[in-house]
């Protein structure tokens, strides 16, 4: 990390906080019974300065999800877009407003160099990918046996237009020399303590050439919100948030797998058990990797838990998503999973973008119902039937269960 | 540690923060030694968020990985206080 920002920050940041507005009761909070006693305890509904009011699981680091009526459309709007960040020492805007500029060396790149945010908005083709950045550790909180961690519900992700220029195109002006195999990545933020590990990722050589693989600096049309990786952020379709690097400062093209605690200890799932089509070998061990692609998933956007519902009939929305693949098919059940019938899927924003769905439920009997969704990837596969436990708490795309009253 | 960021700590740490100010642990023995221990790096919401699963063998575990892994100022004396009152007001109980 380039720490020029990190210790001014750190007062700044307290200044921020103290200057937030509350708002508990601006609108009501939907949160899983499946989350942990305490988690539903302590969430409020909080706005971070420039943002909507999330639901606020942590204070410090900021981790805030998206309540999950934000997830009936394919776009998530930006003062809604979740808000998660590791380590407290979050660079003000002041900061990250000032001349912008990220730093690209690495034993494998042939000349180092510093290029300024000015020179990657002028000097690379613009290019724009629709995106879903989902956290690694979205739906922990719905684990059974619970893990410990940020106890997410179903907010932790959202989908965007990202607009920037092709990390292979930046890459390419520093060289990347025969041998590359992977390329690392630092931000403006960082820890508070000396011994905590600062934030890093690496990706492997052939993600980072990826032509979707891109360095963001607009967001839904306008610039990235403070806290998403204002002034420029790492964008990794089809994989977990834990690579978007945010506040991009420095970029590392290595002929050596990156070693950083972030890689080698935090961050990975059992081997095997969840399909790739990229394997991340170079930092594959003996019986655990990186998580890297998401799993093909769903969610039920407007359809609270506990609600009330006509039993006449009423719609049901959502969007899902996979690894790249594309959504071949949602299903819809209104009795608990016995019987399924197919969604109808909305305009295509691409293969890594939410894909909204709409349901019409039709005349049903009143009383109490369960009502789930379950998409289907163009990879064919689809959600799973039973959690797949891993220390770590990933990979949840176990369907909703959404109680209802139809009267 | 650096002058600059141990005065950091102690703002970030102090009690007044607007909203951090809301959140209530239980009062118990070694409730002091969470607060000096642990709010140097993250609010204190991250332990009732974390209940009630973990057994005192868990909460020994994530405080641990916080001195080991994360580098957090909390020597074996103090660590001992920390785990007693974490499974003691956030664990789950013991099987008799």
């Amino acid at each position: 990390m380039r720490r020029r920002s990190v210790l001014t920050g750190l007062g700044a940041g307290a200044a921020l906080i103290g200057a937030r507005i509350s708002a508990r009761a601006a609108s009501p909070m939907d949160l899983s019974p499946l989350l942990p006693e305490g988690t539903r305890a302590e969430a409020i509904m909080d706005a971070l300065p420039g943002k909507q009011p999330l639901i606020k699981l942590a204070f410090r680091p900021p981790n805030y999800e998206t309540p999950i009526d934000a997830f009936a459309e394919a776009i998530t709007p930006n003062d809604r877009f979740f808000v998660r960040y590791h380590l407290a020492g979050i660079p003000d805007i002041a900061d990250l407003e000032k001349a912008w500029s990220v730093k690209i060396g690495g034993d494998a790149a042939n000349k180092p160099l510093e290029v300024s945010l000015d020179e990657l908005q002028r000097q690379f083709p613009v290019v724009e990918v629709e995106a879903v950045n989902q956290c690694s550790g979205c739906r922990r909180g719905l684990f059974s046996p619970h893990v410990p961690g940020v106890q997410w519900g179903y907010g932790a992700m959202g989908s965007a237009v990202w607009r920037g220029v092709r990390l292979k195109d930046v890459l390419a002006r520093a060289g990347v020399r025969a041998g590359a195999v992977e390329v690392a990545f630092g931000g403006a933020d960082g820890p508070v303590m000396e011994g905590t590990p600062d934030f890093a990722k690496s990706l492997p050589l052939e993600k980072a050439m990826d032509e979707s693989t891109i360095i963001a600096f607009a967001m839904n049309g306008a610039k990235l919100p403070h806290l998403n990786g204002l002034p420029i952020r790492l964008i990794v379709p089809g994989w977990t948030g834990t690579y978007w690097m945010k506040h991009l400062n420095e970029i590392n093209i290595l002929s050596k797998p990156f070693d950083g605690f972030w890689m080698q200890k935090s961050y990975r799932i059992p081997k095997g058990m969840f399909p790739v089509d990229l394997p991340f070998t170079t930092q594959a061990e003996e019986k655990t990797v990186p998580i890297t692609e998401m799993v093909v998933n769903s969610v039920i956007g407007n359809v609270p838990d506990g609600s009330r519902q006509p039993a006449a009939g009423f719609t049901i929305q959502g969007v899902a998503w996979d690894r790249g693949h594309g959504i071949k098919q949602v299903e819809v059940s209104t009795d608990g999973g016995a019987n399924w019938k197919p969604a109808s899927l909305r305009e295509d924003h691409g293969k890594y973008a939410f894909r909204a769905w709409r349901f019409e439920t039709g005349k049903l009997q009143p009383g109490a119902a369960t009502v789930m969704a379950r998409a289907t990837s163009n990879a064919g596969e689809t959600q799973a039937a039973q959690l797949k436990p891993n220390p770590a708490g990933y990979q949840n795309n176990v369907p909703q269960k959404i109680a209802i009253t139809l009267a | 540690m650096k002058p600059l960021l141990l005065a950091s700590l102690l703002l970030l740490a102090a009690p007044a923060l607007a909203d951090e100010s809301s959140i209530e642990l239980k009062p118990g023995a070694g409730l002091e030694q969470v607060q000096a221990g642990c709010s140097g790096c993250h609010s204190l919401d991250y332990i009732q968020m974390n209940s009630v699963f973990l057994t005192h063998d868990g909460w020994k575990a994530e405080v641990n990985k916080m001195r080991q892994a994360y580098g957090a100022p909390i020597d074996q004396p103090m660590a001992d206080e920390i785990i007693q009152y974490l499974s003691a007001q956030y664990g789950v109980p013991p099987k008799s």
